[in-house]
């Protein structure tokens, strides 16, 4: 056993292990590096979706948006989840790392294949968007480079759970974990089952472009690589709704309103979350209506009903405490009382009714079998998945990183005034991003697509003006949102690089284990009608409400298209 | 019992559910079948479902069919490529190809009439992206997918190709018309 310290961060009573400590830094930084990245490739992206400014010539726009989706899509997200399974393990449990070398040799493996992909996407043979249908073909190494980097995450999940392994035998808790590393296993369990599709699909094309196979059937490897594509994706709800409910506990001192409803929300998780795959082949030829049923709706929606659960306790939660602090007033007392000021929580709280308003109820409803044929391909799609990936994960992500900063950097953050706008000017921005694009899709607008004026086409179509209009609105806040995004980067890269230095507390050699904490009383003087948290449930109410409208209009709007059997 | 402490009771499953908890799950269960019922539904009772008839096929075998078509129902040609608008009887079998960067041929409907519209595309993945109507169907090489079709409105329709098929994706655009 190597030997190792552990300190304890005065500003948060957190526990660090040194070798944890040091992987968590040079994850979640190689991540805000492909942040970056992505970044500025998204100006070149929505620069020239943009119909008047029309900014990049046709092959260089494709080439930028194939990296734009894989840098921010895989790169920077799962990077910044090693960091978080490494923060949920050995940080919350207060152990050491399981094979810190190992962890080592996993991150080098997903910088190598980071590095080889973008390489060969900026080589530009390699233009084939994020999805990589075959049979366009990409460079070998853009699929090899993705393989490495999947590799490396997959050992990643493995350290994760050996780290939990030593916890266990080294009795440095008692009981049950945490809700957040309970929230943490989610995700890395289906980490596992989605690295292991993305495997199955991307080694025979590999091969494939090497010219060891002869083919790769188009359907069965849209079927498999979305295995891969959306329980990607999947991993970050799983994630960052853990982080959500730390940032309840850390901003709040908030206990979960009950262990039982959240870790029975995160099981269904487990159980029906990566049936995803279905939702991108609702449009296609050859898979039957009873597998597009059952799989679209995670098995009869169980799984939208888990988001909905932790839709309504994390708030739910947030309520009782600052209730119980005496913000007894009204219904939204509570709500207005939090530290709006603190970009830990506005950002938390931001991406919070953001995934569920956008991102949340047009998933559902794009999700539905029939309602995809009139958005499927169009705008509407990466409308949908911003508001889910970059309200939802990347703005939490972000918002922790304001928590990390001190605790985990131990810097002073630079510009705190700056810090506290921050995620008002990217969240807001992002929705009004995420709605135009949904407006534009919802009148047709193709995604991937760098010309909706089909210059050159003998048959062109004529866009509603409305259409234009949104388009122009997508440039205009993809700007704003970009620059949201750098002042973060700003922000994080200025902290660590001038921040001022800050005591990283006493270090020991070994680690103290978690105390048994006290339960508490049952009972209790707040909330009304019987309801811990009245506030919450009517903000459900209106969420549902919503929800219910938006879900039938397009059921009309469906009713008067072409018949279709 | 913090979210980010072991819970302080060992045996918190047993800990009760609050009454805002419990409610709320119940709503939510009921909207999450409402939901499933209604796309199920909509299968028996709704007009607008895809169908999921699909062949093999290869261009090959794809074109000769199409090409027949095409020799039979000719009624006029457009464009400088001289592509031919075809105007099936009602009820037939009508074969469009995807390929890269267009749509072949034309097709003339009847408004009302259903037709058996076979879709399959020569070399990538292509998008049948109905517009103003703004349906979408997935294109995808090798399958043959039958779906039925029943314009229910006259006028020029355009069919956009959206699925990234390479650099002159965007000039890929044709026309259906419906009389």
């Amino acid at each position: 056993m190597t030997t190792t310290t552990y300190r304890t961060c005065p500003r948060s009573g957190l526990q660090f292990e040194s070798q944890a400590e040091k992987l968590m830094i040079v994850n979640a930084v190689t991540a805000v590096v492909a942040l970056l990245v992505g970044g500025i490739l998204a100006i070149g992206v929505v620069l020239t979706r943009w119909p008047t400014v029309h900014w990049l010539a046709a092959d260089t726009f494709y080439m930028v948006l194939t990296a734009h989706g894989i840098d921010m899509l895989i790169f920077w997200i799962i990077f910044f989840e090693m960091a978080v399974l490494y923060f949920c393990s050995s940080t919350l449990l207060r152990c050491r790392i399981a094979t810190p070398k190992v962890a080592w040799a996993a991150f080098a493996l997903m910088l190598i294949g980071a590095i080889m992909n973008n390489v060969a996407v900026f080589q530009g043979s390699s233009s084939v968007m994020m999805t990589s249908y075959v049979p366009m073909m990409a460079a070998p190494t853009f699929y090899l480079g993705l393989i490495l980097f999947a590799v490396g995450a997959l050992i990643g999940c493995f350290i994760f759970f050996g780290t939990l392994v030593i916890a266990k035998r080294e009795k440095t808790y008692q009981g049950s974990v945490p809700l957040v590393t309970f929230g943490a296993i989610t995700a890395a369990i289906i980490a596992v089952f989605t690295i292991a599709s993305g495997a199955i699909i991307l080694i025979p094309t590999f091969l494939l472009s090497v010219g060891v196979i002869s083919s790769v059937d188009p359907l069965i490897y849209r079927t498999i690589w979305w295995a891969f594509g959306h329980s990607s994706q999947q991993i970050n709800v799983a994630a960052h709704i853990s982080i959500w409910y730390a940032v309840a506990a850390i901003a709040f001192g908030a206990k979960p309103m009950s262990e039982r409803v959240s870790r029975g929300a995160f099981l269904l998780y487990i159980l029906f979350l990566q049936l995803a795959s279905a939702h991108h082949l609702l449009a296609d030829p050859g898979v039957s209506t009873a597998w597009k049923v059952v799989n679209t709706s995670y098995f009869m929606y169980f799984a939208v009903l888990a988001s909905m659960i932790h839709g309504l306790t994390i708030p739910g939660a947030i309520e009782v405490a600052q209730r119980a602090k005496g913000y007894n007033n009204g219904l939204f007392e509570w709500l207005r009382k939090a530290p709006w000021g603190n970009p830990v929580w506005s950002g938390v709280f931001i991406s919070i009714i953001g995934f569920g308003f956008l991102g949340g109820i047009s998933g559902v409803m794009m999700g539905t079998e029939q309602l995809n044929m009139i958005i499927h391909n169009t705008i509407y799609v990466p409308g949908h998945f911003h508001a889910t990936v970059v309200v939802g994960t990347t703005l939490s992500f972000m918002a922790l990183t304001y928590f990390l900063i001190p605790v985990l950097f131990r810097r002073e953050m630079i510009n705190p005034g700056l810090a506290k706008l921050q995620p008002y000017l990217f969240g807001f921005s992002m929705y009004f991003f995420c709605l135009v694009m949904m407006g534009a899709g919802t009148l047709g607008v193709s995604r991937r697509h760098w010309d909706m004026a089909f210059n050159g086409a003998p048959m062109a179509y004529e866009w509603p003006g409305a259409a234009y209009l949104l388009m122009g609105l997508v440039g205009i806040a993809g700007i704003s949102a970009i620059l949201g995004g750098a002042i973060y980067i700003y922000i994080t890269v200025g902290s660590l690089l001038w921040g001022k230095k800050l005591s990283g507390g006493s270090v020991s050699a070994n680690f103290t284990p978690i105390p048994p904490t006290a339960p508490t009383a049952a009972a209790q003087s707040y909330g009304s009608a019987g309801f811990a948290a009245p506030g919450t449930f009517v903000l459900a109410m209106v969420f549902l409400v919503s929800f219910v409208l938006y879900y039938f209009i397009n059921w009309k709007y469906l009713s008067q298209v072409w018949g279709l059997s | 019992m913090s979210a980010i402490l072991p819970p302080a009771e060992r045996l918190w499953w047993k800990h009760p559910l609050d009454r805002v908890e419990g409610t709320w799950i119940a709503i939510a269960l009921i909207w999450c079948l409402t939901m499933f019922a209604m796309m199920v539904g909509w299968h028996i009772y709704g007009s607008q479902n895809l169908s999921t008839e699909t062949y093999k096929t290869t261009p090959e075998l794809f074109s000769k069919k199409a090409q027949a078509m095409v020799d039979k129902y000719t009624v006029r040609t457009e464009t400088a490529e001289n592509i031919p608008v075809v105007a099936p009887p009602a009820g037939s079998d009508v074969y469009l190809t995807a390929r890269l960067w267009n749509f072949w041929p034309i097709l003339e409907l009847e408004k009302d009439k259903t037709y058996r519209l076979h879709l399959t595309s020569m070399d990538y993945n292509h998008g049948f992206s109905l517009q103003p109507v703004n349906i979408n169907i997935q294109i995808v090489p090798g399958y043959e997918h039958v779906v039925k079709i029943t314009p229910n409105k006259s006028g020029t329709y355009s069919v956009v190709c959206n699925e990234f098929c390479g650099i002159n994706h965007h000039t890929m655009v044709s026309r259906i018309y419906v009389k």
